[in-house]
């Protein structure tokens, strides 16, 4: 077993999806001369060349339909898109025509391309650099959506992604490059759209992906000293879902909350909460709470960002609100 | 002007006849209501389609705008199953979940009509740079309107495939309207948009796109160059749309001076005239031909007519690519 970073995982990910398969390429801004601006890439010109490693200009929708139009053609493209904030731009690409060439032209034609790009606030990087519209491309029919918490999901995760012969988003947070955990050293794949029990309890079941998913432990820990015993549920992947196990979870603790990092309108979480109003209804004590940032555009400042996203202090007072916690 | 035989000017005017004969006819069945939605009719610019296209190999591929009827029947494809697919029935090339702007036929290489003005382009570039990787000698013939000149698609596209080198033919069918609005009120280069070509060294050129043969000349020489150099070319064909953007335009911000000057350029007209002045065709031959034409749109009305409307299985199927 080698203990590796989300960082260092992906970073293997990449080489094995290379060594493997001659028609993956990756592409992206500052991706190879530079080494990645979260450094995931680092090493991989190098080792394998400019043919394979294709520094682009920041032309994310260029980059992007180029990416598209490849996979069409029997090649495997990886694109790095530097932040999905910058994903806005290639939001025609991805919506208009990863998500639906397969569609419209009946299964004729497939677009087999892994799009990585970054997600989430909290490196006081202001209003357009901190944003998370995961949920945004999970809610699109065609495409798959990913992501990760930690090391060991990030590799089985990606390993599963590049078998697969949709568009996947794979989304990676900012501030978790650096998490660590033991790789186990036989080879094994994280199934897209399974979401995982992270801690088992009784008494609530706190559900988070990615850059939340420290939070949901952060809040279990308190929540144990007081003899309340939580059950965390990392969803992994935002498209598809596989709903049986959150309902399990849900019957057996009658109470849920949700953390997620977009902002309260129009949320992933809300629609993860509106399932299980739907499907858990006789089996909840309360309503089912929603943790967002708040409805502002991030400000710069830490002492105003740090309020702004979901907090211990935030979690644990709806906590109490609606069950007395 | 090269030199055509028989066989090529028969083949010609009978691509430009079926493509205009089929547009005919989609727009009677639009009237009728068998046809909904948008459709965007090609006539008046068909000499483009046929004359580019049939400078292809089956290897080369072929995508273009949603105006994309007559660039799939130049590439050959079946009018039954695009009929069928204007329908919306299951016969349909895409079994009625495409639609007029979204025709496909992989086994041709026709990648796709596209409807987002100027989204097909990148896509282009990255048919291209597969060629290039999988070291093949095919090109990408990439159709676009004087529309797309404006989005930032068009120029992130023709930066990469000059970066980049990769064979492709940027082929700018200027219709002069992006839907109602003139060339020169959305282009501060109206004038010369080909040029836009000379900043990205990519040799470039401005056509008659009435005229078939002229079509076909430069398109010849353009992927020879591709073929040759691996890089990019442009060609800019001039040429009108004889009908409204679609069937809900009406066309009024258009002159009846100006629809009538360029009517007189037909290109199936002017071609008529050259075969017969140059003994290629008879009169007899084009009779021939026009019959032959009407039995195939025709045989595409009945076909449509005759297929099944499709279930909701087929709206929930293809949404993912699966195995089984």
């Amino acid at each position: 077993m080698a203990e590796l970073t989300i960082r260092e995982s992906l970073n293997k990910a990449l080489r094995e999806a290379l060594d493997n398969n001659e028609n993956v390429f990756i592409m992206g801004e500052d991706i190879g001369m530079y080494g990645g601006p979260y450094a995931v890439t680092k090493g991989l010109l190098e080792e394998y060349g400019s043919e394979k490693i294709m520094d682009t200009p920041i032309s994310e929708s260029g980059f992007v339909g180029a990416a598209i139009g490849a996979s069409m053609a029997g090649m495997k493209p990886i694109v790095e898109i530097m932040t999905i904030n910058f994903s806005l731009l290639a939001m025609d690409q991805i919506v208009n025509h990863a998500a639906k060439i397969h569609y419209m032209s009946d299964g004729q034609l497939s677009v087999p391309i892994i799009i990585r790009t970054v997600t989430g606030a909290g490196g006081r990087m202001g209003a357009t650099h901190s944003q998370s519209f995961e949920g945004w491309y999970a809610s699109v029919p065609g495409l798959k959506v990913v992501s990760p918490s930690n090391a060991i999901d990030a590799l089985g995760l990606f390993r599963s992604a590049i078998n697969e012969n949709n568009p996947v988003i794979f989304v990676e947070h900012s501030m978790l490059y650096g998490v660590k955990n033991e790789i186990p050293d036989q080879y094994y794949e994280t199934p897209i759209g399974l979401p995982k029990v992270l801690e088992k309890g009784n008494d609530l079941t706190l559900i988070a992906w990615s850059g939340m998913i420290p939070l949901a432990k952060l809040v279990s820990t308190e929540l144990n000293k007081r003899n309340i015993n939580t059950e965390i549920i990392d969803l992994r992947s935002l498209n598809p879902i596989d709903f049986e196990l959150i309902f399990e979870s849900v019957k057996k603790t009658n109470k849920v909350v949700i953390l997620d990092e977009y902002w309260e309108t129009g949320s992933f979480g809300s629609y993860i909460s509106s399932v299980i109003q739907e499907k858990c209804f006789d089996y909840l004590d309360g309503p089912v709470g929603v943790i967002n940032s708040l409805n502002v555009p991030m400000p710069y400042s830490a002492e105003l960002e740090d309020k702004v996203i979901p907090n211990i202090d935030r979690a644990l007072s709806k906590i109490k609100e609606l069950f007395g916690f | 002007m090269s030199n055509i035989d028989k066989e090529t000017a028969r083949s010609y005017l009978l691509e430009m006849s079926k493509i205009r004969h089929f547009e005919e006819a989609c727009g009677r069945m639009y009237m009728q209501g068998k046809i909904k939605g948008f459709l965007h009719l090609y006539i008046g610019e068909e000499a483009i389609a046929v004359g580019a296209i049939s400078q292809l190999t089956n290897q080369d591929y072929v995508i273009t705008h949603y105006r994309d009827h007559g660039h799939a029947l130049a590439r050959g494809m079946d009018p039954n199953k695009i009929m069928a697919e204007l329908y919306g029935k299951k016969g349909g090339s895409s079994r009625g979940k495409g639609g007029s702007m979204h025709l496909f036929d992989k086994k041709l290489n026709f990648m796709g009509g596209y409807a987002i003005v100027g989204g097909h382009l990148p896509i282009a570039i990255g048919l291209g740079l597969a060629l290039k990787k999988q070291k093949k000698d095919g090109i990408v013939l990439c159709f676009f309107g004087d529309g797309a000149v404006n989005e930032g698609e068009f120029h992130e596209s023709m930066n990469l495939a000059a970066l980049w080198n990769l064979p492709v033919l940027f082929y700018l069918e200027n219709n002069q309207y992006g839907m109602g609005t003139h060339v020169k009120k959305s282009s501060a280069a109206a004038d010369i948009l080909y040029k836009f070509a000379d900043l990205y060294g990519m040799p470039a050129t401005r056509i008659d796109g009435m005229d078939v043969l002229t079509v076909q000349d430069s398109a010849k020489e353009a992927i020879n160059k591709i073929r040759t150099n691996g890089g990019p070319v442009l060609i800019e064909a001039m040429t009108y749309r004889f009908k409204g953007h679609s069937m809900a335009d009406p066309a009024s911000y258009r002159e009846d001076s100006e629809v009538k000057q360029w009517e007189d350029k037909d290109p199936i007209l002017l071609f008529k005239e050259y075969v017969k002045e140059n003994n290629l065709l008879t009169d007899i031959d084009i009779s021939n031909i026009e019959n032959e034409v009407k039995v195939i749109i025709q045989n595409c009305l009945k076909f449509a007519e005759n297929s099944p409307l499709p279930d909701m299985s087929v709206a929930m199927d293809k949404i993912y690519y699966s195995d089984n």
